[in-house]
């Protein structure tokens, strides 16, 4: 049970956030800040990620 | 600098955000717009390119914003088949965002507006169901709470701000195009004045992918891709690696990713002492993911319904409301059949493409884009008993 970011790869674009149902991303200065106590690990963040800096294991 | 109360605090110092201050602040109220970025307009998250038609609403654009002028398209089919799309005197131009968006936040802090960028909304302060003001935190130190009659999203495909006000947002997955571009240098373009897109399943899953030239040999080369195996950057990267002719020479000067709101219009976009314009409020045309125009629009519709309501002393969602009927009444009825149209595209097939690619003709594909000549393509998709049914979904 994981949710995890590259932030090397990660372009602090904000699609991820768009999309969370949780509102458990936010995109700040230092980049994708994750609320794990929010998120449900449904994965729909590292679908819409265009360069899958992100990834979701249940 | 900033003041602990405002007739109108707006989040996000994009397209949508200028407009809704600038109109605002001519009509002489007081304006607080804050953007959470350090610099207004970069990195970008943009193609870049604008409808000339943009122009009558947003006004002459100074010489320094602009890359290059358009007057034209090439649609590509996988096939390798092509359209040539005239779009004459009307074209378009190639900006530059970084330029473009701050020249329109300058406006507005001209008109009168207060801009400070590095400063972000973090929370939406209400009072029962009125939204009364908004937490900023300024310069990534100090935390402020400033009141206002009225509070407006402007803070794009985020849109964390109406959330947190209790409007939701959230974009379905199905309604986002993932974003990647890179602009580039030194590459063997035929013309600067055409733009150029191309078409295929295998070249850009449910979207396309484009070339926006920035001059001579640059240009933001792009693609929009929707629920794909692969992330959007690895089918561009792939398209630059089959086509030395063009990418042979060339370097990368810089990468961009962006999410694009592609449908699920808002049927409501207010709340008591609350409104979201732009990307925020999914605000962009679902063909071909072009969303300044729309944000400068609906930030126009929106300054004056707030303007109405903050001198007629009702803020509430009910007054607020006629912001959701005007857009609807302007803007959404006609995206809505662009909607419509991107859910068929959606289903064509390489071969539906190379078919429609060979009776295409150049006003059709405009009038497309603007939400006309349904039956147009209609027409052309009931030459295949197979695609007889999406065809109906058109008209
Ligand atoms: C890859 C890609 C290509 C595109 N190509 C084109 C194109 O060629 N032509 C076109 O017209 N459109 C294009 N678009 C869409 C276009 O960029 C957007 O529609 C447009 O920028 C929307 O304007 P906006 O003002 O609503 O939001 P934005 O321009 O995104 O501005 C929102 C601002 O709010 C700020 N913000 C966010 N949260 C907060 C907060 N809490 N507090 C303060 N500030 C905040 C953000 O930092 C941002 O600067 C493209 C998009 C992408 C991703
Ligand atoms: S979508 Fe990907 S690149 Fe964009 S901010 Fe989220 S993790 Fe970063
Ligand atoms: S896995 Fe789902 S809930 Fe968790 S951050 Fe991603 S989108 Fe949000």
């Amino acid at each position: 049970m994981a949710w995890k970011i590259d932030n090397e790869k990660c372009l602090r674009c904000g699609a991820c956030v768009s999309v969370c149902p949780e509102l458990a991303l936010e995109l700040k200065e230092t980049g994708i800040v994750h609320d794990a106590k929010k998120c449900t690990l449904c994965g729909i963040c590292e679908k819409v990620c265009p360069v899958r800096a992100i990834e979701v294991k249940k | 600098m900033i003041k602990d109360s405002y007739d109108v605090v707006v989040a996000g110092a994009g397209p949508g955000g200028s407009s809704v201050s600038k109109t605002l602040a001519e009509l002489g109220f007081s304006v607080l717009m804050v953007e959470k970025r350090q610099e207004i307009g970069a990195p970008k998250r943009c193609g870049e390119g604008l409808t000339m038609n943009t122009v009558d609403i947003i006004g002459e654009i100074p010489q320094e914003c602009i890359r290059q002028k358009i007057d034209g398209a090439t649609l590509y089919a996988p096939n390798g088949n092509h359209v040539l799309v005239d779009l004459g005197a009307e074209g378009g131009y190639i900006v530059e965002r970084k330029a473009f968006d701050k020249w329109l936040a300058v406006r507005a802090s001209r008109a009168g507006a207060t801009v400070v960028a590095h400063a972000e909304v973090t929370d939406v302060i209400k009072e029962g169901s009125q939204v009364t003001g908004v937490r900023i935190l300024v310069g990534g130190g100090e935390e402020k709470t400033v009141r206002a009659k009225v509070v407006v999203a402007a803070d794009g495909v985020e849109s964390t701000v109406s959330r947190k006000a209790g409007l939701n947002t959230t974009n379905k997955l199905v309604n986002v195009d993932s974003g990647y571009q890179y602009e580039m240098s030194n590459l063997k373009l035929e013309t600067s004045k055409r733009i150029i897109l191309y078409f295929g399943n295998d070249i850009a899953p449910r979207g396309y992918l484009w070339i926006f030239p920035k001059g001579p040999d640059i240009a933001n080369v792009g693609i929009g891709t929707a629920m794909s195996e692969k992330p959007a950057k690895w089918y561009l990267d792939k398209f630059i690696k089959d086509h030395p002719e063009i990418f042979g020479q060339s370097s990368i000067i810089e990468a961009n990713s962006g999410g694009i709101p592609v449908g699920g219009f808002l049927e409501n976009m207010v709340l008591d002492g609350f409104l979201v314009v732009g990307d925020a409020a999914h605000q962009v045309n679902p063909i071909h993911g072009g969303g300044m125009k729309e944000a400068t629009i609906a930030g126009e519709m929106a300054a004056k319904v707030i303007a109405k309501a903050i001198e007629k002393g009702d803020v509430s969602a009910s007054v607020l409301s006629e912001y959701n009927e005007m857009w609807w009444k302007e803007r959404g009825s006609k995206l809505k059949k662009v909607e419509k149209l991107r859910e068929v595209v959606e289903k064509l097939s390489d071969s539906d493409f190379n078919m429609i690619s060979e009776s295409l003709t150049s006003d059709v594909a405009i009038g497309l884009t603007r939400g006309g000549k349904m039956y147009s393509l209609a027409k052309i998709l009931m030459k295949n008993p197979r695609l007889v049914k999406l065809a109906r979904h058109l008209i």
